[in-house]
């Protein structure tokens, strides 16, 4: 058959060599090409350039911070991959993944902890904790499998509810104080004690469910999940039994957060329900979001790009910095033509300039304040945005209500905003809304990065999913033709 | 077909009846399918054409009746086992896996009869690697049965991308990657040009020809059932309003009244 159709005679009217050919035509993004060039990658290629940054990052750093940042990654890494497999393979929206995670923690806190009285060996407990989980997923699945779409993601979502209610008010959970007497990983009668021995067991957990993953999804049984989230009639009367694979993915992706919550368990010393509430279900999806559902490379991209950005947002001068090469990177990714993003910030500068010229003279206290920033971004823009005087308050938050008048007026501005349809009013209308978007993170989120960083976070899916709705590595699907 | 009068039809279609609320969709409905034979069904739009299919794969039960495949009776199974025990078909709405590649698509309809799990797949044992050897090459083969229209680069190309004609014979494709011994094709032809046409219609003998397949067919295109049909089945309202040669369907004034109406009759 290696022949190929290429025959001398000319494409033919209604051959459809002009749709297949569409796709070349089509103008390509470096994320784009990046994929492409992703695909002809060989497997073990694919596994070493994901794994290597992983397995040098230890001896990188040296700051115990970091390596603990590090395993946390990891650990989300572990859960994106794990909901990948419902949500990108099977196309099930799945709202209680996260409680499979804390039945993994709460597992090994009952099999390794001062308080349930026993130290199982790790290379005993993890596995065993993975195939229990898994069965907790096919339970879970069972009263699910027939549900689809909406109705689905309500059931899971009491799912997780449930486990939350039963793991506060529980008395062998308990409570909410949780279980802090965790013993450390006991690994074949050594214990491990350090960050590095920990980091280097959740990576060899991570290359186990990788290369795990990858070659489940180049199987039958991957083919049939991709097939059932095509269209599951179909899949049905092509011979697939798409309730028991339902309940296959569940299981696969249970027992994967149960591993990872086999992992947590010991790194934390402690378990406590609120680690495993819905802001956690929507972080582990903003990754799996952002990186591409159904890309193991992209589900893996996004868990680390989202963690980190997290960890970086924790201090207000990473934060800064962060917060304006996002704006300008979302300015330059959303706008065209390609001079409109430098024009839009040269006119929101030279505005900045001329407001805060014209306050100063009318009231000098709008500009005399100081800001909460000190990253050098910060003390550059102090003297082109409005800092108020007395801006920060006794207790160090910020006092002024011209601040907090400005945070509501930018919400508004910006729903104003997308009400104006012609493209030369938008970018004019957007100068102003930037400089007002600038002043209110000098002068309120900024004081408050554990607030801001999810805003943030948020902000920038919401532009990357405008630019690139299928995540970063994501395949972009066609639903009906 | 000496084989019927030894072995009894393939598929036995016994006082099939169902309705959608207070609408008799099927009524009573009675016909059989001899091994390798080739039967048409025809009959206005609304005549339960679908209908029946979907009762014969299981997407519907039936209220009353029964479908008998080789002899046993198949009401109540879950459709992939139905399609497990041998009956394939196309959709009349090309159901596609529109996101997957030509060749997936096929071999993903070879999951009935192959067996590697979730274990053998992981450990990529040397059964499994056969199995996937073989279903690729199953796909090729299906796919090269429409001579150069689906072979060669198109293998890589996900569904979305094929044309429509294109679709209609990737879905045949894809039914008898399934090892079927009875396939269903609903509306193989429509939509397709003339050129198109012909050429299904020689298809659909090649199937059976070489591929073996007894074959039951929804087609509204007169030129393409007389030049397939062993039978033809005309249905109407759910009722079974003629049967036999082509001609005599065809010919039939009761089938002439469903398709144009009564005036036609006395008008003539």
């Amino acid at each position: 058959m290696s022949t190929g159709p290429q025959s001398p005679e000319p494409p033919r009217i209604g051959v459809d060599e002009w749709v297949a050919s569409s796709e070349e035509r089509r103008a390509r993004s470096v994320a784009d090409r990046l994929q492409e060039r992703l695909e002809r990658t060989p497997a073990a290629a694919k596994l070493v350039a994901l794994a290597l940054p992983f397995a040098i990052f230890p001896l990188l750093v040296d700051s115990d911070y970091l390596k603990q940042v590090g395993i946390d990654t990891l650990i989300f890494v572990l859960l994106a991959l794990g909901l990948n497999v419902a949500v990108g393979w099977v196309g099930l929206l799945d709202l209680g993944f996260v409680a499979f995670f804390g039945l993994g923690a709460y597992l090994y806190a009952s099999v390794a902890s001062e308080y349930a009285g026993r130290h199982w060996e790790a290379q005993f407990a993890v596995p065993a904790i993975a195939i229990a989980v898994a069965a907790a997923g096919f339970l879970v699945g069972l009263p699910s499998r027939r549900l689809v779409g909406d109705y689905l993601a309500i059931v899971t979502l009491f799912f997780l509810q449930i486990w939350l209610v039963v793991l506060i008010n529980a008395s062998f959970t308990r409570g909410p104080n949780g279980i802090s007497d965790i013993y450390p990983l006991k690994l074949f009668g050594r214990e491990i004690v350090s960050l590095n021995g920990y980091y280097y067991v959740t990576f060899a957990a991570f290359v186990v469910i990788v290369s795990f993953l990858y070659l489940l999804g180049r199987s039958r049984t991957g083919r049939a999940w991709r097939a059932v989230r095509e269209d599951e009639l179909a899949a049905e009367l092509m011979t697939m039994p798409v309730n028991r694979l339902k309940l296959m993915a569940f299981a696969v992706g249970a027992g994967i957060a149960g591993v990872a919550g086999a992992l947590f368990a010991p790194a934390q010393g402690a378990v406590f329900p609120a680690s495993f509430d819905i802001v956690l279900l929507i972080t582990v999806y903003a990754m799996v979001v952002l990186g591409g559902a159904g890309s193991l490379f992209g589900v893996t991209v996004g868990a680390v790009l989202i963690n980190a950005s997290l960890e970086a947002l924790r201090d207000p001068d990473d934060a800064s910095w962060l917060f304006y090469g996002v704006v300008v990177l979302a300015l330059i990714l959303l706008m065209r033509p390609r001079w409109l993003p430098v024009a839009v910030l040269g006119a929101t500068a030279v505005f900045g300039v001329v407001v805060h010229e014209v306050a100063e003279q009318v009231r000098p206290s709008l500009v005399s304040g100081t800001t909460f920033g000190t990253a050098s971004v910060d003390r550059l823009v102090d003297s082109w945005v409005l800092v108020p005087e007395g801006a920060v308050g006794p207790d160090g938050l910020p006092a002024g209500a011209l601040a907090r008048l400005a945070y509501i007026g930018l919400i508004a501005a910006i729903l104003a905003l997308t009400l104006i349809r012609s493209p030369l009013w938008r970018a004019i209308a957007l100068v102003p809304v930037l400089y007002l978007t600038f002043c209110v993170w000098e002068n309120i989120l900024l004081a408050q990065p554990a607030v801001a960083r999810f805003v943030l976070i948020g902000a920038m899916l919401v532009a990357l999913m405008a630019v690139r709705p299928q995540g970063l590595f994501g395949k972009q699907r066609v639903e009906v033709v | 077909m000496t084989s019927d009068a030894l072995h009894g039809p393939l598929l036995d279609i016994r006082g099939l009846s169902l309705s959608f609320g207070g609408l008799r969709v099927l009524d009573e409905l009675d016909f059989a399918v001899g091994e390798r034979e080739i039967v048409s069904v025809i009959g206005p739009n609304g005549a339960g054409k679908t209908t029946l299919f979907n009762v014969i794969t299981g997407v519907y039960p039936p209220e009353a009746g029964d479908v008998l495949f080789d002899g046993a009776s198949i009401v109540g199974l879950d459709p992939h086992k139905i399609a497990r025990r041998g009956i394939a078909r196309t959709f009349q709405t090309l159901r596609l896996f529109l996101n997957m590649t030509v060749k997936e698509n096929v071999m993903a309809a070879a999951y009935g009869h192959t067996r590697a799990g979730i274990v053998r797949s992981v450990l990529r044992t040397p059964g499994m690697r056969r199995e996937e050897r073989e279903i690729g090459q199953l796909a090729e083969d299906r796919l090269a049965f429409f001579g150069d229209r689906l072979v060669g680069y198109r293998w890589g190309q996900p569904a979305y991308s094929l044309s429509y004609a294109n679709r209609r014979r990737l879905e045949i494709a894809r039914a008898t990657a399934a090892n079927p011994r009875l396939l269903l094709l609903d509306e193989p032809a429509a939509g397709m040009n003339p050129v198109e046409t012909n050429e299904i219609t020689e298809l659909i003998s090649r199937l059976r020809e070489e591929g073996g397949f007894t074959i039951l067919v929804i087609e509204h295109d007169m030129h393409v059932v007389e030049g397939i049909s062993d039978r033809v089945v005309a249905l109407d309202h759910g009722v079974k309003i003629a049967e036999g040669t082509y001609e005599r369907v065809a010919t039939d004034p009761r089938v002439v009244e469903a398709y144009l109406g009564t005036s036609a009759i006395e008008d003539t």
